[in-house]
Formats: C-alpha cells, sequence, structure tokens
C-alpha cells in the first residue's frame, strides 16, 4: 500500500499490513489498520510489568536503570530479530545461522579496530562484508534446499552455524576479547546511567532499522521483495526475478546481523559463543513480533530487552534469559501468530 | 474416541500393509550384538572408549529419531531429556546414595513426564513446525538456565560421580578401561533398537505414523492422534534419558552445559539425519559415522601439517567437520545414509 505505481508489481494484489511479509498477514489483514486497541494492551502490560518491578525491587533506581539498559539493548535486538524475520517471511526459512552472522562480525569488527579504525567507521566494512557472505551462502548453499520441508533448511542453517562458530573458536581460540570506544562514560538519563557506547547502539540500530523500512516500503526492490513474500509464484509471473530477490532478502538478514554486531562490539564480550546468545534472544522477538513481520520484530525487541532486564528483578539470582524464555513460552502458546496479528 | 478405535483398527489390520522385514530387522540386531561382544577385547583402550562414545550417540538418537523421525514432530530439545536423565543419575547418587540403576529408572520416567508435559502444550496450542521446534529448543535452555543458578542441583558445578574403591554391577562403576561400559552400553542400545522396532510395527507405531503423515486423515478414521503423539514423545524421551545416565556413569562428571546445551540437542539430531531420518537403522549408523570423528580431528590438531602449525591445540574442527557433513547430508543425501543404500539395493 505504499503508493499506487508499486501495485502493478505486486500480482497478488496485497493489500499489506504495516510491513507485512508473511502471506498469511497479509490475508488476514485487508486493509491498512493500526491496531490500536493492541498496542493499549501491550503498553499497559508493559506499565503493569514496571509497577511490579518498583514494588518487587522497593528502589526506583533500581528499576528506572533497568528499564534503561532493557529499551536500550532491546533496540539492538529488534534490528538483529528484524533480520531473522526477513528471512523467514521471504523465504519461509528458520535461520540458526544468524546469530553465528552476528559473531562473525564482531570478530571482524575487532579485527578492524585492532588495525586501527574506529568502530562505528567498521560498520562500513562489516555491513557490505555480511551482505556479500548472505548472497554467497543463499546461492551456494541454501538455494539448493528452497522448497524442501522446512527441517531441511533449518539442519542447513545449523550446519553453517556450526562451521562458523567453531570456526571462530578454531582461529581464534576460546579466550574472550573485547573492543574498546575511546572516548566511552556514562551518561546519565533520569536516575540511571548508560553507557555512551550502548546509546549509540541503540541509535544506530533505530537508525538501520529505519533505513532497512523505508527500503522495504518506499522502493522497487522492496516491493519486488513484499511481493515475492506474499505470493513467490505471483511475483515470477509478472517478472521478478524470485533467486535474486531470495538471495538479496538473505543477504538483506546477514546484514542486519552484521550491523547489529560491529554495533555491540563495544558492550559485550567477543566470542564465538556471543552470537548464540543473540539468535536465541531473536528467535523469541522474531516470534513475539509475528514471524515475517518487520516492525512487529523491531517492538518485539524492545519489549524483550525490557523482560530481560525486569526479570532480573523478578527472578534474583536467575539468568536474565530465563524470564526471556518464559516470556518465548507463553507467547508460543498463546499468541503464536505473534501480538501484532489477528488470530486466523 | 474409544467405540472409534476399534473399527479403524480393525482396517488397520484387514488391509494389508506394505511388507516390512521387521523379523529380519531383530536378526540383524541379534548377529550385531553377536558379532559386537567380543570388541572390547580385541580394540586398544583408547578405541574402545570411542565405541563406547559411539554407543551413546546412538541411544540419543535413537529416542530422537522416534519422536521426530517416526513421529514427525522435530525436536531441537533433545537436551532436556538427556539431562534429565544424566542429572537424576547424578542427584540420586551423590545426595542420596541411589544406585545408578535405579536413577536411570527414575530418569526414564522423569524424562517420559515432561516430555508428556511440553508435548500436551504443544499440541494442545497445535504448534507446528518451526514454532514446535522453537518450543522444544526453550524447554530444554530453560531447564539450562535452571540448573545453572539453582542449589538444588549444585548451580553450575554439577556432579561428580563419586570413585568407589572397587568395581560394582549395582553402582555401575569399573574400572576406566574395563570392558564392563562397552557391553552395558551395547546392551542398553540393543534394548533401545528392539524397542523401536518392535514399536514401530505396533499398532501404536503404526498410529503415530499416519498421525505424521496427515494428522486429519488419522483423526478422522478414528485415531486418537493426541494419545498416540504422545505415547511416541513420552517413549523418546525416556530412551533419550537412559544415554544421559549412562553418560554420569561413564564420564563420571556432569554440569548443565554438557547436560542441557544446546549442542547435546544437535548430538542428538545429527546422527538420525546423517544415517536417516525414520529408519530403524539410521541413527546407529550415523552414530559410527560421527562418534571418531572427534578423535581424528583431535589427532590432527595434536600434530597439525606444517601448513596449519598455529591451530595446534585448538578445538572446534570435530563440530566444523560435522557441520560440513551435516549440509551435504541434506543437500546431497535427504534419506540419509541407510536411506540411499536401501533405495540402491531395492532398485536393484
Amino acid at each position: 500500500m505504499t503508493s499506487a505505481s508499486d501495485q502493478d508489481h505486486v500480482a497478488a494484489g496485497n493489500g499489506g499490513g504495516v510491513a507485512a511479509l508473511d502471506p498469511d498477514e497479509v490475508r488476514a489483514s485487508p486493509a491498512r489498520t493500526v491496531p490500536w486497541l493492541r498496542i493499549a494492551v501491550i503498553v499497559a502490560l508493559v506499565v503493569v510489568a514496571i509497577v511490579l518491578a518498583y514494588v518487587r525491587a522497593g528502589s526506583s533506581v533500581v528499576v528506572v536503570q533497568a528499564v534503561t539498559t532493557g529499551i536500550l539493548i532491546g533496540g539492538v535486538y529488534g534490528l538483529v530479530a528484524m533480520g531473522l524475520t526477513l528471512i523467514f517471511g521471504v523465504l519461509d526459512i528458520v535461520n540458526f545461522a544468524h546469530g553465528s552472522f552476528l559473531a562473525l562480525a564482531l570478530f571482524l569488527t575487532f579485527g578492524l579496530t585492532q588495525a586501527g579504525l574506529h568502530v562505528y567507521l567498521a560498520l562500513a566494512i562489516s555491513v557490505p562484508a555480511m551482505f556479500l557472505l548472505g548472497v554467497l551462502v543463499q546461492r551456494g548453499i541454501l538455494a539448493g534446499a528452497m522448497g524442501k520441508p522446512l527441517e531441511n533448511q533449518l539442519l542447513i542453517t545449523l550446519g553453517i552455524s556450526l562451521i562458523i562458530e567453531n570456526a571462530l573458536l578454531l582461529f581464534f581460540g576460546a579466550n574472550p576479547r573485547s573492543v574498546a570506544l575511546s572516548g566511552d562514560r556514562g551518561v546519565p538519563i533520569f536516575e540511571a546511567v548508560a553507557n555512551l557506547s550502548r546509546i549509540l547502539a541503540f541509535v544506530g540500530a533505530l537508525l538501520l532499522a529505519g533505513l532497512l523500512y523505508l527500503l522495504l516500503q518506499r522502493t522497487r526492490l522492496g516491493t519486488a521483495i513484499r511481493a515475492v513474500a506474499a505470493n513467490d509464484t505471483g511475483a515470477q509471473l509478472v517478472g521478478i526475478d524470485t533467486r535474486v530477490i531470495y538471495a538479496v532478502t538473505f543477504a538483506l538478514g546477514t546484514a542486519c546481523a552484521g550491523a547489529a554486531g560491529t554495533l555491540v562490539a563495544p558492550l559485550v564480550t567477543i566470542e564465538p559463543t556471543t552470537g548464540s546468545l543473540f539468535n536465541i534472544v531473536a528467535f523469541v522477538v522474531v516470534v513475539l513480533g509475528g514471524m515475517g513481520n518487520v516492525v512487529g520484530a523491531l517492538v518485539g525487541g524492545l519489549i524483550i530487552g525490557l523482560a530481560e532486564q525486569l526479570g532480573g528483578i523478578y527472578l534474583p539470582g536467575q539468568s536474565p534469559l530465563l524470564s526471556v524464555f518464559i516470556v518465548f513460552v507463553l507467547v508460543l502458546f498463546l499468541r503464536p501468530q505473534g501480538l501484532f496479528r489477528r488470530s486466523a | 474416541m474409544t467405540t472409534t478405535t476399534a473399527p479403524a483398527a480393525e482396517t488397520a489390520a484387514t488391509k494389508p500393509l506394505p511388507r516390512q522385514p521387521w523379523n529380519r530387522h531383530l536378526l540383524a540386531i541379534a548377529v550385531l550384538t553377536v558379532l559386537l561382544i567380543p570388541l572390547p577385547l580385541i580394540l586398544p583402550p583408547a578405541q574402545a572408549s570411542v565405541a563406547v562414545r559411539v554407543l551413546i550417540f546412538a541411544l540419543m538418537s535413537i529416542g530422537w529419531n522416534m519422536m521426530s523421525g517416526f513421529g514427525g514432530m522435530f525436536s531441537f530439545g533433545h537436551a532436556a531429556y538427556f539431562g534429565i536423565g544424566a542429572y537424576a543419575g547424578g542427584y540420586l547418587l551423590v545426595e542420596h546414595d541411589v544406585s545408578p540403576w535405579i536413577g536411570m529408572l527414575v530418569g526414564m520416567a522423569v524424562a517420559a513426564a515432561f516430555a508428556t508435559l511440553i508435548g500436551f502444550l504443544a499440541l494442545r496450542y497445535k504448534l507446528r513446525g518451526a514454532y514446535f521446534a522453537l518450543a522444544t529448543f526453550a524447554f530444554a535452555e530453560m531447564l539450562r538456565l535452571w540448573a545453572t543458578n539453582s542449589e538444588f542441583v549444585n548451580r553450575a558445578v554439577g556432579y561428580h560421580v563419586p570413585l568407589r574403591p572397587e568395581s560394582s554391577w549395582w553402582w555401575l562403576q569399573f574400572e576406566p578401561s574395563s570392558a564392563n561400559y562397552f557391553w552395558i552400553a551395547l546392551g542398553l542400545t540393543v534394548i533401545a533398537l528392539v524397542v523401536s522396532v518392535q514399536f514401530v510395527r505396533s499398532r501404536a507405531g503404526q498410529f503415530a505414523k499416519a498421525a505424521r503423515d496427515d494428522e486429519d486423515a488419522a483423526a478422522a478414521v478414528g485415531i486418537p492422534v493426541m494419545r498416540y503423539k504422545l505415547l511416541t514423545m513420552a517413549l523418546s524421551a525416556a530412551i533419550t534419558a537412559v544415554a544421559g545416565a549412562f553418560y554420569v556413569q561413564y564420564f563420571l562428571f556432569i554440569d548443565p552445559d554438557l547436560a542441557f546445551g544446546s549442542s547435546v540437542s544437535i548430538q542428538a539430531i545429527l546422527p538420525a539425519v546423517i544415517g536417516g531420518v525414520a529408519t530403524i537403522w539410521g541413527p546407529v549408523i550415523g552414530a559410527v559415522v560421527m562418534g571418531p570423528l572427534n578423535d581424528v580431528t583431535a589427532t590432527i590438531l595434536r600434530n597439525p601439517p606444517p601448513a596449519l602449525e598455529f591451530l595446534q591445540g585448538r578445538g572446534g574442527l570435530d563440530v566444523i567437520v560435522y557441520g560440513v557433513l551435516l549440509i551435504i547430508i541434506v543437500l546431497l543425501l535427504p534419506q540419509g545414509i541407510y536411506g540411499a543404500l536401501r533405495k540402491r539395493w531395492s532398485r536393484r
């Protein structure tokens, strides 16, 4: 529903929700509607969760700190998950290798900063590099399994992640590394303090997410991608080369992981297994936002970032990831279509 | 539902099923068992421990194959059941001085109960495909995180099996190089194989396969789909739990990552996929391929060729090989090694 001129490319006259990539989603929402009620419910739930955390912690500093940290890292989760959900929406692939692409970008960034490059300038190299790798992986490996049962693609991406993760382990060893951001310091936000690198990662992630959204909504390429997501046969019939779209979409997804990898490089310990953590969270976010829903992924990222931090308050002593999984299982069972999709 | 089961069973019985060489499978298991019994007496100790590892892989994967191959419910969380078996054995032995054999039975029961619970929730809420796989993964990860942070199971430290002064069958502990470990693992694997043959040829197994191939049709002819799917999952979990319980006794050590880590789930999947999903022999063949790889790569890395000198002592090569093997098999031999061989034989 972006512009009338784009409509002739889209054979299967889809209504298009908000950057909805999954065909079911397109069918479910015939007109562009913003689900105000659902947004209100989600906001209310988040507010309740924050209030409960305040009651549990008994100090506003703790809660404000948790909310700040949660939202800031949530933006990055959102960017990672946007790439994952894009791949799922268009190629129907549950990409287990997504986190390992992120890890690869982390190590690439580490190498580039060791060579004297500034962290954020490394984006100019890591993003195109991961895009290229995405094209190669899709054309070279995954293209042979398109249209096969879901398990086959899942296993192939699992194989890719095993290879990347362990190649990093083999060549770099298990010693954790870190990238320092010169001039990094704590920035006060309300009662909380957040590192400058964290804020920059958040802002960068939001900017890139916005760019991706514009690309999908406002360009011919984006229209073609959405057309393939809605109906690949129809898209092929109107002259879209679906093989190119598959490759480009997968590459865009890995580029998201690559960008996120560089952005979080100053925040995390750089190990071969760091990526798998992000992978797990990204899956949760994708299901939360609705598989194939790009905007949902971003919102889901923020929610999961919050859930992770507030979970640390609810369940002291347990890993923050545990609360992420609890949210995940609840969403899987109660709203497997995601928060933003009407049940079929 | 129960009233409609009887006619459904009747039609299943009257309609000739494609003949499956079940008795030949059982005969092959018997012959192979007899042939393998003297193996640890022939092999040098290092190789014998590889053989035990092969059997552990096979056991895990026979369990996975039952649920994901014959049952068609792709599990990415068999670490949950492996870990429950391992922790049940470790916990009861270390904290309560209970024989590992009883721990194994308890582990099987708890794993089966846990699988039934997950299965009930997943089927009740109609999770399919990717969602089902992600749900199983989430439960395994939750167990790992819980175990890592819970005093009840010793947090990240896990359990060390106390060493006993003399060998004992009751405590399942022998000299490290004892052939008994191999024979026990062989016995457990053979039992699991026989159970899986008997399961697949049984009415329950046929119903589970019918539900896999077309759930609506199966339900329409009166098969209580939910019941047979849950039964399949429980049996699958119990078998994988046995592997976990034996693992602890053999390696004398368990911690949350070794028990519930996602790499454990992958180790349960790989042999079956490499050997052939939904075949009796697939997991065994896959385990025979995978088991020794670890040692081969370790040997290479201990004395690497000059060009790869810098990799000396590093880990990870074995998993890279697994990954490459996995991709090649899925792309080129989607039926696995056994499936491809069987196709070739039957064509002849």
